[in-house]
């Protein structure tokens, strides 16, 4: 019988397996069952957690931040991706995403998702009260021109619900972490499989595929938390997004982009509840120590960044920039001022609607970060009464949210994407334009990605990530139908896959007794330890919070030899169970992706992001050199990367943005 | 704050090998002790790993014997506060007590329609295959979500 040291090795093949149970492979498992159907498609996911709470939406969420409405165009829509994003971002992405989108929000009130209401006299209804549906033309609650308000803390469970009636149990494999993928024995710019364990029985599984859509995340937790004790666990985004997306495709292969790209997101201190609803939907205003609204103090510090300060709402990054300023200065806290906003609200409100937009307000973090009420109530902070304190995060890496870091992907071909490279030094086996036969697709032949996994894109957030997912189903249906004769055979044998897999626990069992105490052994390093180490380097050395998210080339070079000394000492990784055979290879996962963000920013010679980091040995926006993709491969067999240059195009006209009649 | 497990309501989900709160943990944290040889109290789950726990709710929501509350990051929050959901099927309801004695309570819906109620594909048109490389879903403008854009929009089209 399988034991701790003695797993079962369980060898399975299917034509298409999702990685990742979040809302990308749950719009993908709900589409790709109608194009599979008629087909003979042998179909698996696997989810390292539970469905029904997994992934970025697992507590909730409190509105749907990318809804386009009948109103806008995808053309908009993209135009505020690549803004957002200091300029560079894929158009033909974002546009692709910003049409099909609403497809899925629909669906998702028809299953059941209860979306907040305006009536005709402009008075906001929760969404069990039976208002016209969005379909109908029902008018949702804006809480910005892109966001829509929902009852939103079943919102996981609603759409995995669809997805797993769409899939059958008999498709599904949950608690089983994937953790790496495996190329074809004959073609090794082609995918045939994926390897993982089981986190509750002794089972290590060998799958190969034709098709495999890797969504399992963005990274948290490679740089070192403001909260280092118990509430290291309370990150903005969700702790258990370890980079095994963009680690595994890395080794697989696939060209990344933008790793420089990461998301430092300014929000309520400490329990980093969401401050897009105070400030668009409640108005309030965010303050220095002593009530000056430093957007418009420092204003003229956005004209720095030409043109992208300029637009009518300045990038995210530029907004943490002007709020860096007073901090830095010693101006600090910043409050975010809830007491004026909601007293000007309750002048011309009823009763009844003031307790209302009560509920409102405490609603706003119940259904997506409890966690900031639990600081509220220990602090004894009423929002009517009481100011709280904002504060710029530790950074995240993610190609969903207000983040473009990620997978080079495969675009539509209908809306103008170049089918050329114009720069140099492009490796040569990699694909020239922005399309390449499937919608979804890597540049590792039968490897997709969508959600975070998609990079040069953002601003997706669950509802694009949905619809991405659905729009890469839909490829690799076709991929497997135009392959058929195709049989992945592994390029690795299984021997030697499981043998890498499971080498945690032998290191764990043969060096155990050396030592009385259990957790210090010359021998091996916990997981736990080796993520310390990580987050220590990351934020000393590649602009975390300990510098003021500042480095430079020389602090850089001293990151990379220290990479390289903790990749060697993640082989000595020890588990000594199952919970911490997920912890060793989740860290794995973070150190690839750290890596890849510090060669970013070591290769783009700039400071794009301000705000969310600053090279301060090339402290400026350099448009003429810079203006461009920085996008690299990993050797697997070398432990190398090859960093390189992808020109950027506008498929859409930016100028709009800058015209005041635009807004 | 972490989850806690209280010991007078938890009963390791009735003996079975796995509890609620391990199934659906998205972080695998919550553990069943069964022997009771990592806390002293045997069938009775258990936070193992406190410090990751992104206080999500998932296991508090979940519990059948409301057996889990959060005691909030320590490290962090003034001690006497709590907030505690109850969770059915339509709607939630907040309990909120601060450290000064305030009390609050909230109820916001959550679904609109019965849970399992979901028929996938009912009443939904099959995928057309000719228009596999085309844009547009299986269901192509059945919920009228499609945005197909002004096209002198693409400037380089």
């Amino acid at each position: 019988m399988a034991e701790f040291g003695n797993p079962d090795v369980i060898e399975e093949e299917v034509d298409i397996l999702m990685i990742g149970g979040g809302m990308a492979n749950c719009g993908a498992a709900y589409e790709i069952m109608q194009w599979a159907k008629g087909t003979d498609l042998r179909i698996k996911l696997v989810d390292k957690a539970a469905m029904d709470r997994s992934g970025a939406v697992a507590q909730g969420l409190s509105a749907i931040n990318t809804y386009i409405g009948p109103e806008q165009d995808p053309a908009d829509y993209a135009r505020m991706v690549s803004n957002d994003l200091m300029g560079i971002t894929r158009d033909d992405l974002a546009y692709d995403l910003g049409r099909h989108v609403d497809e899925s929000v629909h669906l998702f009130e028809e299953w059941g998702l209860p979306i907040w209401k305006t009536d005709e006299n402009g008075e906001r209804h929760d969404g069990s009260q039976g208002l016209t549906p969005l379909k109908d033309g029902g008018k949702p609650v804006r809480s910005g021109k892109w966001q829509i308000m929902i009852n939103g803390e079943s919102y996981k469970w609603i759409v995995a619900e669809a997805a797993k009636k769409a899939l059958g149990t008999e498709r599904i494999a949950e608690r089983v972490f994937i953790v790496k993928l495996v190329n074809d024995k004959n073609d090794p710019s082609r995918i045939a499989g994926a390897v993982g364990f089981s986190t509750r029985d002794h089972k290590l599984f060998v799958y190969k595929a034709k098709a495999i859509l890797l969504a399992a995340g963005g990274c948290v937790n490679i740089f070192r938390p403001r909260s280092v004790g118990e509430g290291t666990g309370r990150a903005w985004y969700p702790v258990w997004n370890a980079g095994s997306t963009y680690t595994m495709a890395a080794e697989a292969g696939a060209e990344l982009t933008l790793m420089e790209n990461r998301f430092v997101p300014a929000r309520f201190k400490d329990g980093y509840g969401p401050v897009g609803a105070w400030f668009l939907l409640f108005k309030s205003q965010a303050t220095n120590a002593t009530g000056e609204v430093y957007m418009v103090k420092n204003k003229a510090l956005l004209d720095d960044y030409p043109p992208y300060g300029q637009a009518a709402v300045p990038a995210s990054c530029l907004r943490n920039h002007l709020m860096l300023k007073e901090m830095q200065e010693g101006r600090g806290p910043i409050w975010m001022d809830t007491v004026t906003a909601l007293g000007k609200l309750r002048e011309t409100l009823s009763p009844r609607e003031v307790k209302h937009l009560e509920a409102e307000a405490w609603e706003d973090f119940l259904d997506m970060c409890v966690g900031q009420c639990g600081i509220w109530v220990g602090e004894n902070i009423e929002p009517e009464k009481k100011n709280s304190e904002l504060m710029p995060t530790e950074p995240y890496l993610l190609g969903s949210h207000s983040g473009c870091c990620g997978i080079w992907t495969s675009g539509p071909t209908d809306v103008g994407a170049p089918t050329e490279e114009t720069m140099a030094g492009v490796p040569s086996h990699l694909p020239s334009g922005w399309n390449w036969g499937y919608r979804g697709m890597t540049t590792v032949k039968g490897l997709f990605t969508a959600g975070d996994g998609v990079g040069a894109s953002g601003h997706k957030f669950s509802s694009g990530s949905h619809a991405e997912g659905r729009m890469a189903a839909k490829a690799m249906v076709k991929y497997c139908l135009d392959n058929k004769d195709y049989t992945p055979e592994l390029d690795t044998s299984v021997e030697d896959l499981v043998n890498a897999i499971y080498q945690p626990v032998r290191t764990f069992l043969e060096h155990k007794d050396y030592t009385t105490a259990i957790d210090v052994n010359p021998h091996y390093i916990t997981p736990k330890m080796l993520q310390f180490r990580l987050q220590k380097i990351m934020d000393e050395y590649v602009a975390g919070v300990a510098t003021y998210y500042k480095t430079n080339e020389h602090m850089l070079k001293v990151a990379e030899e220290k990479l390289e000394m903790l990749k060697e000492d993640a082989e000595k990784m020890r588990a000594k169970d199952l919970h911490e055979l997920l912890r060793a290879w989740e860290n794995y996962h973070r150190i690839l992706t750290a890596e890849a963000h510090m060669k970013h920013i070591q290769f783009r010679e700039e400071s794009r992001y301000p705000g969310f980091y600053y090279r301060m040995d090339k402290n400026f926006i350099d448009e003429e050199n810079w203006h461009c993709f920085v996008n690299s491969i990993y050797d697997k067999t070398t432990k190398k990367w090859t960093v390189f240059k992808r020109a950027h195009v506008d498929l859409v006209d930016k100028s709009k943005l800058f015209k005041p009649a635009a807004h | 704050m972490p989850t806690f497990v209280r010991t007078d309501k938890c009963d390791g989900c009735k003996g079975q090998d796995r509890t609620a709160c391990m199934y659906i943990c998205p972080h695998d944290l919550m553990k069943l002790d069964k022997d009771g040889s990592e806390t002293g109290h045997a069938m009775k789950s258990f936070n193992q790993e406190p410090e990751q726990c992104w206080e999500c709710y998932s296991c508090v929501k979940i519990c059948p014997q409301q057996a889990i509350e959060a005691r909030h990051y320590a490290d962090v929050v003034p001690l006497g506060g709590s907030v505690q959901p109850l969770r059915g099927t339509d709607s939630i309801m907040w309990t909120i007590k601060f450290r000064n004695g305030t009390l609050k309570r909230f109820k916001f819906p959550i679904r609109t329609t019965p849970e399992g109620s979901i028929d996938p594909y009912g009443g939904k048109p099959e995928a057309d295959m000719s228009k596999i490389e085309e844009p547009g879903f299986f269901n192509h403008m059945e919920q009228n979500g499609y945005r197909a854009g002004d096209p002198s929009e693409l400037i380089r089209k």
